[in-house]
């Protein structure tokens, strides 16, 4: 659906130049939900810009349903762009104009007429929840509100695609996840391509079926979500999970253990409590669960759990050789020191 | 007293009414160029979607050129231009020819800057939504900036006030004429304070609707 091939935008600010975006191919499937996660500044909004050509790369080209953006005239690129909704952090609604006027604008942008109009604005607004509100004007709306004012305007012309430029990042939890929520429901049931670009891997996780990591200009890895949860390569790519899963124990705690640290990882279906309480039933030594958490990364289960294993070494090891034949990963620390490596 | 203040009414009234029209006829010309001149200066402007550096370094230069001519030198100058159109430069009429030139510069100037305070991101989602650049301008931009306009509107009125006594001193008509003849020539300093309560009351009436009608627009 979307086709983007060595971009590279570069910008003079101050008589210095800057590379936004280095060399950039990323492809995007139809009907899925793509992350591209990074820290501000590495990127990843300008790239997510040239998708629409807001940003016109430097170099490299944009391909949108097997066209060729760039050689689209003024014309065609509007038309083109009628296909591409967008919404913003800010979310950028006319402040003159009520919530009506507001999705009202990109139909008339198309040469809707005015029934047409009307009808489409009514249902946009019964799809986003907000047909009670569609006199008012957006500093009448909390932020929440106003996000799903501006998905109704970028759905209006039944776009393909939507960009979503760190469409959450200035919501409160419960907004955001509301607002995630009816991202999904627009994948699943208009079948929209969705762009997602932000700095909280919590968004990546709830709804990305694959995602990007971007690091200046750069994208440093990318992969099915739930891969990249689960065996993340890059240093930038495990801090970032980290901020999802985190399995720091506390110092405390770690002035006590004197025997073997685990860290073991449980991909999909299988069972941990029946791979543990096997293993501790197998071997003569004693097992102290320390941290555990099961995530569920696109409604795949992934299990995290931090053990503590005393006893006879040639018992405890036997045990992890056991374990590494039965889970997906296991990481063993002598030291417990090693903690803050543990996610 | 009271007397001379009446026995000069009928005259004062005229001047008064000699004032509004120029001052009238000047606006309604800020408003039909100036207005447009300040959109183009706008969205020529580096990053917006007209960008275009030649058509703004021309507009930005004529403009500079008209505002770095104190008015009185500008009336003189424009005398020509006003025989040529009107084929007379004495009366209101004559008058407003040379106040018009002044108030298109500076509205467009005061239309520039507010349309600069709207959010560029309201912009850049007109445009990611495909809208033409008319429509940006018509649809977007203009009611965005309606609070700006009639706010720069009042301070146009009331620059155009203090302007037009000064086209009355060479046979402009108005309040500024009658008070040069009456307070400065015959040293009539009732009919002096006559016309300076006058302004004052005309511009205070001027600022108060012009806030009250920036108000009603404003939907922040």
């Amino acid at each position: 659906m979307i086709k983007l091939e060595n971009i590279t935008k570069k910008y003079t600010s101050k008589g210095k130049q800057i590379i936004g975006v280095d060399d950039v191919t990323l492809s995007v499937e139809a009907g899925e939900v793509f992350g591209i996660v990074g820290y501000s500044g590495a990127g990843k909004s300008t790239l997510l810009r040239c998708i629409n050509l807001l940003e016109k790369p430097s170099s490299g080209k944009v391909f949108v349903d097997g066209v060729n953006l760039h050689e689209l005239s003024p014309k065609n690129l509007r038309k083109a762009r009628q296909s591409i909704g967008m919404i913003f952090q800010g979310f950028h609604l006319v402040s003159s104009k009520t919530v009506f006027e507001n999705v009202a604008f990109a139909l008339r942008a198309a040469g809707a007429d005015k029934k047409r109009i009307k009808q489409r604005v009514e249902e946009l607004l019964a799809l986003v929840g907000l047909e009670d509100r569609r006199d008012q004007y957006p500093a009448q709306l909390s932020g929440g509100q106003k996000q799903r004012v501006s998905i109704a305007r970028a759905l209006a012309n039944q776009p393909k695609i939507l960009l979503c430029d760190e469409a959450t990042s200035a919501l409160d939890p419960g907004t955001t996840k509301s607002i995630l929520s009816l991202l999904k429901k627009i994948n699943r049931e208009l079948g929209l391509t969705i762009v997602v670009i932000t700095h909280e891997m919590e968004v990546v996780k709830e709804i990305c079926s694959r995602c990007a990591v971007m690091q200046d200009g750069k994208v440093v890895e990318q992969g099915s979500t739930y891969d990249i949860f689960s065996d993340p390569a890059n240093p930038l790519t495990v801090s970032f999970i980290q901020t999802v899963l985190n399995f720091d124990l506390p110092e405390e705690l770690l002035g006590e253990i004197n025997g073997k640290l685990v860290r073991l990882q449980f991909k999909g279906s299988i069972a941990a409590e029946a791979v543990v309480s096997d293993m501790l039933q197998a071997f003569p030594i004693r097992g102290n669960i320390l941290h555990g958490k099961v995530e569920y990364i696109q409604s795949k289960p992934l299990g995290i759990f931090v053990m503590e294993l005393n006893g006879n070494e040639a018992e405890v090891n036997k045990a992890i050789a056991y374990l590494r034949d039965k889970v997906s990963k296991v990481e063993v620390f002598d030291d417990g020191t090693r903690n803050r490596h543990l996610a | 007293m009271m007397e001379r203040v009446i026995a000069i009414l009928p005259e004062l009234n005229q001047a008064f009414l000699e004032t509004l029209l120029m001052v009238s006829i000047a606006l309604a010309v800020a408003i039909l160029i100036g207005l447009p001149f300040g959109i183009l200066l706008f969205v020529t402007d580096r990053g917006l979607f007209l960008e275009n550096v030649l058509v703004k370094r021309v507009a930005g230069l004529i403009i500079n050129l008209i505002r770095s001519v104190p008015f009185v030198i500008l009336l003189v100058f424009l005398l020509p231009f006003t025989q040529f159109l009107l084929n007379t430069t004495i009366g209101p009429l004559a008058a407003s020819v040379s106040l018009s030139v002044a108030a298109i510069p500076f509205y467009a100037r005061i239309v520039e800057s507010s349309a600069r305070d709207i959010d560029k991101g309201v912009i850049e989602a007109a445009i990611a939504v495909g809208a033409s650049p008319w429509m940006i301008i018509k649809s977007i931009i203009l009611p965005e900036v309606k609070p700006g306009l009639i706010t720069g509107l009042t301070i146009t009125a009331i620059s155009l006030i203090g302007y037009s006594a000064m086209a009355g001193t060479i046979g402009g008509g108005g309040i500024g004429d009658l008070a040069i003849r009456y307070g400065y020539y015959r040293y009539d300093n009732t009919i002096m304070f006559t016309t300076v309560i006058v302004l004052i009351v005309l511009v205070q009436v001027v600022q108060y609707l012009g806030d009250l009608v920036a108000r009603v627009v404003s939907k922040r």
